[in-house]
């Protein structure tokens, strides 16, 4: 045995369960890709191009600032290209090219780097682009518009708009079945329930989700939505057709439960998704817009560390 | 590194039964030809009353420096060859002394007359380096009278069998010992803690209480044992002492019963020896013994890029030498070769809260983490609870991005002790 041997010396503990960064976000993108490639067949050529613009130019964003930041490239760990593509599932297929360049940037730039990168991001990236372009380009949202030229075989017209504009009637044809199997138009990765249902079940299962921020999410848009429909049935539709339309499901399982915008307690879980999916039905049922579920979760990102702040006393500690 | 199952729907499980079984007689090593003993503090050549070609015995008791009470029990005869400093884990000076073994020598009874008439003070002088390392200087130092004694004879880490080896071979010797500290120390409870499957065979060895411990980890950390043995919590940042506790391993409460019982301090570590490929096997070594020793015997090969721990896989401690020694407080040696470990990032905190869930003290440690990062220790501790931590390890172990949480929080607590204790000096 030579003394020149060198070893190793950090500190304990010498053993690490393996998770990484780029492992968690990489199986948030393989859990969005049923919905993604259910979009893809719905919408073809045109929805390829804008999640294949969205995810690159996200990735460029954050390469660009990464270097004039001066700081060292984080663009491997699979943040941005799961920002990119959460931004195109929520785009209707026929956005032009601008709209996503400019949405990549307002999530990647304005949304998560110059807070600091990964991690210092107090509202979901994609979330606060979106939330910003449809704030400036209302006309480019609008699903009824922008997917005029589709012919799916069922009602083109967005549910949610229809039930916002003709009460709960114009909707009555949607079975809840439907809505699950992805017989409606809106965005990208937006309209298969059973396919986000899946992938948000695979990452709660694998860990990747806090089971009760889903859950208590989709728990406060039943609800909510119960109580208008029981007081005004003839004016608001039930809590199945909400649960399945619009980004309720993308939201519940890949927006609201983003790791640097949400809690990590147990009740401020619990008060952040109910809290979410309640402001989601006041939006859709009395707000002017028509879902309500983006700017519900920027408004509840910006209670998060005040929510977060519930919390246990460790243990030992008196007073 | 333990991969976390691919499901992972509860928080994360060790278990110390997965790890733990225990693996038969420990073989005993050979004395080296040489041993090095870690005295605790600084070297101070002028002071030291031991000289190179000084002859020491096995048994003698080894005063370097005379104000100290605490001494080290000479565990071979032989010729003394180098003094000098020597630092430790989170900058503790030592003093090491290295000792050139006579083969056969003939023991020293100084020890042997210290265990006929026994007091606190002598207790004290002989005991403290003694296989298991019990620390008596809390009956010196203690503002609040101690009058439980805890001994613990579960394993704090994973892997690390040492003390269960102790209270399934010993139960004898750690009656005698538990008696003899009783008196000595006039303790009012002494409380045993166990493995929850084996408690029953154990009224019986003289402890006025007996408790199970859960086999999760980290219930064997001590300040969670004490949980167990009180059945609430120690105050936070409050020691065991100051909460009128002393803490031993069931290893060192044995090794007492030995000395008291013939009158010859036991000079064999128990040690855990852990391969890179997490077999193990118990070995039985002289106190001072250098690693080297042990690994040869055991015949692992050590690379460049491995690491060499003294201790278990959350809590030991990395050394930088194979001739660095086993302590009177070594229960385990790991080597963990290069290509299974995992290096730590300072890539930044996520937000995931996996250590939240993963802290069995309900620490916000994702919050204490930020403040931890940024060097603010203080406000970490009056906000977010630094103080209540137990030294686990889960929370860097769970870590997504790999944050050494668990270094800053040992840091933390060093610079504020450090903070303190000089903010004390100047105040007197």
């Amino acid at each position: 045995m030579s003394d020149s041997k060198k070893f190793i010396v950090s500190h304990a503990p010498f053993w690490h369960n393996g998770s990484s960064v780029s492992e968690r976000h990489f199986n948030m993108i393989a859990a969005a890709l049923p919905a993604v490639l259910f979009g893809l067949t719905q919408y073809g050529g045109p929805a390829l191009a804008v999640i294949a613009f969205s995810v690159s130019t996200a990735m460029i964003w954050e390469m660009l600032l990464s270097a004039a930041m001066k700081r060292p490239q984080t663009v491997t760990d699979g943040s941005a290209a799961l920002i990119g593509l959460l931004f195109a599932m929520l785009l209707p297929a026929s956005s032009p090219w601008w709209l996503v360049l400019t949405g990549t940037f307002v999530s990647v730039v304005v949304g998560k780097m110059i807070f600091g990168g990964i991690g210092g991001n107090p509202f979901h990236p994609a979330l606060l682009g979106y939330g910003i372009l449809l704030v400036s380009w209302g006309d480019y949202f609008d699903f009824n518009e922008a997917l005029r030229n589709y012919d799916l075989g069922f009602d083109m017209l967005y549910p949610l708009w229809s039930v916002k504009f003709f009460g709960p009637d114009a909707v009555a044809h949607f079975s809840a079945w439907d809505l699950l199997a992805g017989q409606q138009i809106g965005g990208i990765g937006a309209t298969f329930g059973i396919g986000l249902i899946a992938g948000g079940l695979y990452l709660i299962a694998r860990g990747f989700v806090r089971w009760e921020i889903p859950a208590s999410f989709l728990a406060g848009v039943f609800v909510t939505a119960f109580i208008f429909h029981a007081a005004a049935p003839d004016r608001y539709a039930g809590p199945l057709f909400h649960l399945f339309t619009g980004y309720t499901l993308l939201g519940a399982f890949f927006l609201a439960p983003e790791d640097s915008s949400s809690p990590v307690n147990f009740i401020p879980m619990l008060i952040y998704g109910a809290g979410a999916g309640m402001l989601t039905m006041l939006i859709r049922n009395i707000g002017v817009y028509v879902d309500g579920v983006v700017f519900a979760v920027i408004l509840m990102n910006i209670a998060n560390p005040l929510i977060d702040k519930i919390r246990p006393k460790a243990i030992g500690k008196v007073a | 590194m333990r991969k976390k199952s691919f499901l992972s729907l509860s928080s994360p499980r060790l278990d110390y039964r997965n790890f733990a079984g225990l693996p038969g007689e420990p073989e005993l090593l050979p004395p080296p030809k040489a041993l090095t003993l870690h005295h605790p503090g600084r070297f101070r050549p002028a002071k030291a009353g031991l000289n190179i070609g000084d002859r020491v015995r096995r048994g003698q008791r080894l005063a370097i420096y005379e104000e100290q009470k605490e001494g080290v029990i000479c565990p071979a005869t032989g010729t003394v060859s180098a003094v000098g400093p020597f630092i430790g884990d989170l900058g503790r000076p030592y003093t090491a002394v290295t000792i050139a073994v006579e083969p056969d020598g003939e023991a020293d009874d100084e020890s042997a007359g210290a265990a006929g008439s026994l007091d606190l003070e002598t207790a004290g002088r002989f005991f403290a380096s003694l296989p298991g390392a019990p620390d008596f200087s809390v009956f010196f130092d203690s503002e609040t009278p101690i009058r439980t004694l805890l001994v613990s004879g579960v394993d704090a880490d994973l892997f690390v069998a040492t003390n269960q080896y102790a209270v399934r071979r010993w139960p004898k010797e750690i009656k005698k010992g538990l008696s003899a500290l009783s008196e000595v120390l006039s303790l009012e409870r002494s409380v045993l803690a166990l493995p929850g499957d084996i408690v029953q065979n154990y009224a019986s060895v003289g402890a006025t209480e007996t408790v199970g411990v859960s086999p999760e980890y980290p219930s064997g950390i001590p300040r969670l044992v004490a949980l167990a043995a009180m059945g609430e919590p120690l105050p936070a940042g409050d020691s065991m002492a100051e909460a009128g506790i002393a803490f031993m391993t069931a290893e060192a409460v044995a090794a007492i019963g030995r000395t008291v019982g013939t009158g010859r301090p036991p000079a064999e570590k128990i040690v855990t020896v852990i391969n890179k490929d997490g077999g193990k096997r118990l070995v039985s070594v002289v106190i001072g013994t250098p690693i080297r020793h042990i690994l040869d015997a055991a015949g692992i090969v050590v690379e460049e890029g491995d690491r060499i721990i003294l201790g278990g896989p959350m809590t030991g401690t990395a050394v930088y030498s194979v001739d660095h020694p086993v302590t009177p407080a070594t229960d385990a040696l790991m080597i963990q070769a290069g290509k299974d470990i995992v290096k730590t990032s300072d890539y930044p905190c996520i937000n995931c809260g996996e250590c939240n869930r993963a802290c069995p003290v309900n620490i916000q440690v994702n919050m204490l983490a930020r403040f931890l990062e940024a060097g603010k220790y203080e406000e970490a501790e009056d906000l977010y609870e630094l103080d209540a931590c137990i030294d686990c390890g889960l929370c860097s172990f769970v870590c997504v991005s790999r944050i050494p949480i668990f270094q800053y929080i040992r840091l933390a607590k060093y610079e504020l002790n450090r903070i303190r204790s000089i903010e004390e000096e100047e105040h007197e």
